[in-house]
């Protein structure tokens, strides 16, 4: 479903000729930076954004050495990466705590942006870290909102303060009162959504601002948004002067490039994002997962290192000849198998690849139990037989089924991906380094 | 003349996007570096890289054909090209039909309906709402709020009841009713989960059991969505073959330039587009307008 392949692909292609040259020249700092360009558009980061982000990347790439271990191609990654991280801010942030309390927190944001839906989970999220949230009805015009809070509110076990469609500024003054009297320690205010050019309703939340001089100001947005995140988050901003962001909808497929204009126009920080339906479905926002996933590579930085922290130059090497003499073996199988293991789960890992998030994963595809089958029924042959698979016959493999609580099919199943693998190397052999083989395969 | 104006309220801000850029980058030369930061341009109005090279390199073509001068020649161009990708065939409506809304959250599927009703409601049709949202807490007292608004009937249960029993039920009454529109809501999902959208397949089999006449599946777009847009008519296209988009929002300072990606990509067409809070906001799409109110 990508439009254009991922990101690392398209570098690969533009670096495809110069894998062995020590620096980047111009014009292929240049190549690269329009691949990159493209991503971030089709990412939906903004346009006057990417341009000078662009410009900043192009300056670190230029004249750098390629280091050692990675390929043109993942440096610029690695830049790029780099870039878009510190951008998004490296850490995450954590609310506001008023000194007195109640700690008021008001949201606000587009209509749709997920505002209501996301108080609620705001709301259970500080109830399960011990405090005592109330929220606040203060959207009187959308059809049934306040019902839906209420609703919500019920199904967090959270009080609602309403007032129905009196003026919301009053009615957020007075609900702070009520929660003070009641012992209310987080006061959370849900707004009327609206469009960032409807001066009437900005006024609004002005006033309601000023009225409760609210210790988090946060802009709700929808993670889907297009180029008009720059506007949006630049009037709310210099409306209301807010404190954070909140992404909505990252559950969704989207890349979500409007994180990195908002915070690249606003300066503030993202707090939270919303990554699903359920009430639960709220987690702090980390810039680095948001990098990769802006830039559609998954999370290939992380796997690089994972393999390598798990993998020793030694354990490298023996391998590698293994596999240039041919002579790998079932031994060598389960030995992969015990490297895999350490790196975690395979669909964690299959999660960390590019593009994983578009392949639909079943989650039953990869079967754990499958591994551990496979490391009995080779734990349960002879020296011999892990040495020479093919010359196990019928009768050994019934043995061998036997020993591991397996059936001869599953012997057998074995048997032919362990060829195939092993096909698969003698390929691998045939091909220059550089490229697949420039960057050390775990398996 | 109400359509033009409120078109050109709601479409300024893309107006003073695309129009105003293009005046500052014409200055003189149709050189590389200008059709390079006409599609920056285009791009930044969320028309995707695809659509905007397209029609970059068309206008490119025909204004060296044409040996175009003057930024007035050249924006005509520009809009014909533009014009000519949202320009698709269309049938024409007859009644009854059942129209299923379809979209992600928050999009405003349940106003866009108020709206249809209401729509519908002035060109002498009999509509019926159903209330297929059984999930939103209050959706179908958000529909119920629109129906008396339009002045329509309404079938509806209270939240959690399976989508399909609406429908169904919905169904039957208008077709005991002879009613000629009806406006089924569904629950806004996100188009990767799996389990929601299989319940839409479900909603759509009933449909196609129960109802014989005309059935048309609009999605609901947010003007201010950018190419995962694309995504949602993707995924949404395979359970229930999309008949148009609706989109919504348009009353912003947004673009909604993402239709032109979808027309070029699916051939799909835009049937209405909403332009503001009022029950009456919601005008049939019009491709030439549209653009004229853009470049």
């Amino acid at each position: 479903m990508a439009l254009f392949g991922t990101l690392g692909e398209k570098l690969n292609h533009v670096f495809s000729k110069i894998t062995k040259k020590g620096t980047l020249t111009d014009l292929e700092i240049k190549n690269a930076m329009r691949e990159i360009k493209l991503v971030l558009l089709e990412a939906d980061v903004n346009y006057l954004v990417v341009k000078d982000f662009i410009a900043k990347v192009t300056e670190k790439s230029t004249g750098e050495r390629v280091m050692k271990s990675l390929t043109p191609g993942q440096q610029i990654i690695k830049i790029v990466n780099e870039e878009l991280t510190a951008l998004m801010g490296s850490t995450n942030a954590k609310l506001t705590v008023a000194s007195k309390p109640p700690t008021v927190i008001m949201m606000c944001g587009l209509q749709g942006a997920g505002k209501t839906t996301m108080c609620g989970k705001l709301a259970k999220m500080l109830k399960k870290q011990g405090k005592k949230p109330m929220l606040v009805a203060c959207d009187i015009y959308r059809p049934a909102a306040i019902n839906q809070l209420k609703t919500i509110g019920k199904s967090v076990d959270v009080e609602v303060y309403d007032e129905g469609t009196a003026k919301p500024e009053k009615t957020s003054l007075n609900a702070i009162k009520y929660a003070d009297k009641k012992g209310y320690d987080t006061v959370i205010i849900d707004t009327a959504g609206r469009l960032q050019i409807n001066e009437e309703l900005m006024t609004e939340l002005q006033n309601i601002k000023k009225a409760v001089n609210p210790s988090e100001i946060l802009l709700t947005v929808d993670a889907m948004i297009g180029q008009e995140s720059v506007n949006v988050a630049t009037t709310f901003n210099e409306k209301l002067d807010i404190t954070g962001v909140i992404l909505t909808k990252l559950d969704g497929d989207t890349r979500g490039g409007a994180a990195l204009s908002i915070r690249a126009v606003t300066g503030k920080p993202i707090k939270f994002c919303g990554v699903g339906e359920k009430m639960d479905d709220i987690e702090p926002f980390y810039p680095d997962r948001m990098a990769s996933r802006i830039l559609d590579m998954g999370d290939v930085l992380s796997l690089i290192e994972k393999a390598q922290a798990n993998y020793t130059e030694e354990e490298a090497r023996k391998l590698e000849k293994k596999m240039r003499e041919n002579s790998f073996t079932l031994d060598d199988y389960l030995v992969q198998f015990e490297q895999l293991k350490k790196m975690g789960s395979i669909s964690d890992i299959l999660a960390m690849l590019p593009g994983s998030n578009k392949l639909k994963l079943n989650e039953n595809a990869i079967d754990e139990k499958q591994l551990a089958k496979n490391k009995a029924i080779i734990q349960s042959m002879t020296k011999k037989e892990r040495q020479d698979p093919d010359g196990i016959k019928g009768s050994q493999k019934k043995r061998i089924a036997t020993g591991s609580g397996t059936t001869i099919q599953d012997v057998n199943i074995l048997l032919k991906q362990f060829s195939q693998s092993r096909e698969l190397m003698k390929q691998f052999n045939g091909k220059k380094k550089g490229g697949l083989a420039g960057m050390r395969l775990p398996f | 003349m109400g359509i033009f104006s409120k078109f050109f309220g709601a479409l300024k801000k893309t107006k003073d996007a695309i129009s105003k850029k293009i005046s500052q980058i014409f200055v003189g030369e149709l050189d590389d570096d200008f059709y390079e930061e006409l599609e920056y341009v285009l791009v930044s109005s969320d028309l995707s890289v695809e659509a905007s090279s397209e029609i970059v390199e068309e206008v490119k073509k025909l204004a060296k054909k044409n040996k175009v001068k003057t930024e007035e020649d050249f924006k005509k161009l520009l809009r014909q090209a533009m014009t000519d990708i949202l320009t698709l065939d269309e049938d024409e409506d007859t009644y009854p039909t059942l129209y299923t809304i379809v979209g992600v959250n928050g999009v405003g599927k349940t106003t866009a309906i108020g709206k249809m009703a209401h729509y519908y409601k002035s060109h002498k049709k009999s509509v019926l709402m159903v209330a297929g949202d059984t999930f939103r807490a209050a959706a179908s007292d958000q529909l119920t709020e629109w129906s008396k608004r339009a002045g329509t009937r309404i079938v509806k249960y209270g939240e959690g009841v399976d989508p399909g029993a609406v429908v169904y039920d919905g169904i039957h009454s208008a077709i005991a009713k002879h009613d000629d529109v009806v406006l089924v809501d569904t629950a806004g999902r996100l188009h990767n989960k799996v389990g929601l959208m299989e319940e839409l397949k479900k909603i759509s089999k009933i449909i196609s059991k129960e109802w014989s006449d005309r059935v048309q599946t609009y999605l609901v777009i947010d003007a201010t969505t950018g190419q995962n847009a694309l995504q949602q008519v993707e995924m949404f296209n395979e359970i229930m073959p999309l008949d148009g988009i609706i989109l919504t929002k348009l009353d912003g300072s947004s673009k909604g330039g993402v239709v032109f990606a979808i027309a070029k990509k699916y051939g799909i067409p835009i049937k209405f587009v909403g332009v503001g809070e009022g029950i009456d906001d919601l005008e049939p799409f019009n491709a030439k307008e549209f653009v004229e109110n853009i470049v």
